[in-house]
């Protein structure tokens, strides 16, 4: 038996004795997923028991260094890892914008106390993070933000206004974006780490057209930000005013993110299911209907694909490093649509806004919810902008 | 296995390129035997010289003289015959009629391959008999006669039908028009008396017949397979010569767009280069994304085909719907973006657009196929 092969044994020996049946069925609400940090509470004792023992087994984040935190598993092991978790349905253990976006950035631009502080924090679940990048003015436009922090030698003071913050209202911490030299629109922006405790920090959660939303608005004023927190761990990640550097790398792990790579369920096929629901509420699927179903399931399966040796090739050092724009542009343009024809299979049904039968509106809060995936992380427009440029190199205007 | 080219495919892929651009370009290849009016609609040295390649007899097994390989290899070689244009008989005769032989007893395996593999024979199949693919229908009849079979009924665009030395038909043996079961292919030589073949030149330079079986007579030893046993055959013909269509069809698709992007870096007008214009830059990145997909696709259904998987018949499916949309928004934005250019006969762009239109109808079509994935999965 090849090295691969014993621990794919192994794992499904260690999934099957410690991911409990619970554990196992898909994430239903916001309750279902786990989110760690300084008041995190669990729903049951299956939740508790499952993120334990990942956690001790370092499977929150396996692929990091076990000094971190992490499992220390190769890619190859890590791939086993996630198959053997989605074979038998398994919930991720523990979600966090700390393990998606400001881990992988500490990782490549942390100092090595700041790795053995926070990415072992990270990974036990102790603290929880939310991302503080767009402000009012400054969407897509990131690098125009106006939130400034002002050099008191060995702090900054921090004033101005981040919207957008996802659970900023739940963090313990928040990584930053803040202009620390007006005068430089690149090489003008750190990227600063602080606790949403600290005075002057407020936040209000923003509702959406779904009728909720994970988003707020989070303001600051004359809040204190040291440079540093203790010996080799800094305020801020890599140097400062080059937060830029940081913030384009995180960028790119959020696109592909929001490209639906981890689930790839966002944007599989639904056909099938589509026509059982439809024969549920004693329809027939129009045929008209079914024919754009089936057009649409050709392109998400054959995006499956995509996605698949997009992965293949990253995992490989291949392909280009503005591909995750290109995946990002047309995954969320495909959850769009997915959502517009699952609407249409529901009919009525799907417009009831807050029925048992919809699960409090599912249908019209997640359809509605959709139409900030080609916004947010990045508007659709602004992925073509980058193809255009840096895939395809044609010329500037 | 990874969804990228391992170290012999590129390897493989480096040659077919550079061949290809070399022996297989447009003007060499397309235009030189269009505007001679070639009744083949194209050229036997070439066939020949991609004997001396290897590319043959890619998809034959090495105990019947071929290199054994499989439809990734085989894809490489028609991605760049795409990209090129180039007029040959590798899809009808190296992908379709070799995965029928197969089949096939080892005395047809020894009367056909040698000149497959030597580029000395060409093959054509013959399974349509309408304007639209629908092989689910077959009326083309062959009744026991004697020892063997009398063929007798019509087949419609058959590629390369009448250059073919040997003719893979789909015909009913039992059953009637619409029963899955009953086919029996049949190996029916070229000089078969009582067939004949109105010669029919598409919009794309092509060759096609409509081939007429008037009580053609056939041997025994003519059937590939077991008689009634040739759906299943029939069917991994279609799958493995849609993969290769799909194939083709990416290539098409790239050399479209590579040439769109390059001329919207050369024109100017209102005194800025075309590529400057975001309204052109958003249409070429989603151009990209959709041709990538469709490169994405190609190469999973050439794997799964490879390793037997059962889903190959699905993926086949998506990838060849996939391309002809991929493939179909290429041409048209190409010709588009270049403007009047585009609409000339002397510049390339239009003979994409042909070639693409064309190859989206042979062996099914994008509406055939998501119809496919429908009922496939169940819907």
């Amino acid at each position: 038996m090849s090295d691969l092969e014993a621990f794919r044994q192994e794992t499904r020996q260690w999934l099957e004795a410690n991911c409990p049946p619970e554990m196992r069925q898909p994430v239903r609400d916001d309750e279902d997923v786990y989110w760690g940090g300084r008041n995190a509470t669990f729903k049951n004792d299956a939740q508790k028991a499952w993120f334990e023992a990942a956690r001790d087994k370092g499977y929150t984040v396996p692929s990091w260094p076990k000094e971190y935190g992490g499992a220390g598993l190769s890619p190859a092991e890590a791939k086993i890892l996630r198959q053997e978790m989605s074979r038998i349905g398994a919930r991720p253990p523990l979600s966090s914008f700390g393990i998606w976006m400001l881990g992988p950035a500490l990782l490549k631009f942390g100092t090595e106390g700041q790795k053995q502080r926070f990415l072992n924090e990270i990974a036990r679940g102790e603290i929880r993070w939310c991302q503080g990048y767009s402000e009012p003015g400054s969407g897509s436009d990131l690098v125009s933000m106006q939130t400034f922090g002002e050099d008191k030698g060995d702090h900054w003071v921090v004033n101005g206004q981040k919207i957008w913050t996802s659970y900023a209202d739940k963090a313990d911490w928040i990584f930053c974006l803040v202009r620390t030299d007006k005068d430089n629109k690149y090489q003008g922006i750190t990227f600063m780490l602080f606790d949403m405790a600290s005075e002057g920090v407020s936040t209000k959660p923003i509702l959406l057209i779904s009728g909720n939303s994970p988003f707020c608005e989070t303001f600051m004023d004359d809040v204190k930000v040291p440079k540093s927190y203790g010996e080799d761990v800094p305020g801020y990640v890599g140097e400062i005013n080059r937060g830029w550097d940081v913030a384009k790398y995180l960028l790119g792990h959020e696109r592909e993110m929001i490209s639906g790579m981890g689930g790839g369920d966002r944007t599989a096929a639904i056909g099938s299911a589509m026509k059982r629901l439809a024969g549920k509420n004693g329809d027939d699927l129009d045929p008209v209907l079914r024919s754009e179903l089936a057009l649409f399931d050709v392109d998400a399966l054959a995006f499956t694909a995509m996605a698949e040796k997009f992965m293949d090739e990253m995992k490989a050092g291949k392909g280009h490093p503005a591909q995750p724009n290109m995946m990002k542009y047309v995954g969320t343009e495909l959850n769009k649509r997915r959502h517009e024809l699952m609407m249409s299979v529901g009919g009525s049904r799907s417009l009831e806004w807050e029925s048992e039968e919809t699960g409090g509106g599912k249908p019209s809060r997640n359809w509605l919810r959709t139409k900030a995936n080609s916004i947010e992380g990045g508007t659709s427009e602004v992925m073509l902008n980058v193809i255009s440029k840096r895939i395809l190199e044609l010329p500037g205007s | 296995m990874p969804l990228y080219h391992d170290e012999d495919q590129t390897m493989l892929a480096d040659t077919a390129t550079s061949f290809m651009a070399e022996e297989g370009n447009i003007a060499k290849q397309l235009r030189h035997w269009r505007d001679r009016n070639c009744k083949d609609g194209f050229g036997h040295g070439l066939w020949k010289q991609m004997a001396e390649m290897g590319f043959t007899g890619m998809l034959v097994d090495e105990e019947d003289g071929g290199l054994g390989m499989g439809h990734v290899e085989a894809g490489i070689v028609l991605e760049e015959i795409g990209r090129n244009l180039t007029p040959s008989p590798f899809l009808t005769s190296s992908v379709l009629a070799a995965t029928a032989l197969k089949h096939g007893s080892s005395d047809l395996k020894g009367r056909y391959l040698p000149g497959l593999i030597e580029g000395e024979s060409v093959f054509a199949v013959a399974i349509d008999e309408t304007a639209k693919h629908r092989p689910s229908r077959i009326t083309t009849r062959a009744e026991k006669s004697g020892n063997g079979f009398k063929l007798t009924g019509s087949k419609s665009f058959v590629i390369q039908g009448a250059s073919a030395d040997m003719l893979v038909v789909a015909a009913r043996t039992s059953g009637s028009d619409e029963d899955e079961d009953g086919i029996t292919l049949f190996a029916v030589p070229k000089d078969a008396a009582n067939m004949s073949h109105d010669a029919v030149r598409l919009v794309d330079s092509s060759m096609a017949t409509h081939t007429k079986f008037d009580g053609v007579e056939l041997d025994g030893d003519a059937v590939i397979g077991e008689v009634d046993g040739g759906r299943e055959i029939l069917n991994a013909m279609l799958t493995a010569g849609r993969v290769g269509a799909a194939a083709e069809g990416v290539g098409v698709a790239r050399g479209a767009m590579d040439m769109t992007i390059d001329y919207l870096k050369q024109r100017k007008q209102f005194g800025k280069l075309i590529g400057e214009f975001q309204a052109l830059q958003h249409r070429a990145s989603h151009l990209y994304s959709e041709v990538e997909i469709a490169r994405a696709v190609v190469i999973k259904a050439q794997q799964l085909l490879d390793e037997g998987a059962e889903s190959a018949e699905l993926m086949s499916s998506v990838a060849k719907a996939k391309v002809a949309k991929a493939a179909g928004l290429a041409v048209k934005e190409g010709v588009q973006m270049h403007g009047g250019i585009g609409m000339t006969d002397e510049y390339d762009i239009g003979l994409y657009m042909k070639r693409d239109r064309a190859l989206q109808e042979f062996l099914g079509d994008a509406y055939f196929h998501a119809n496919r994935v429908a009922e496939l999965s169940g819907y």
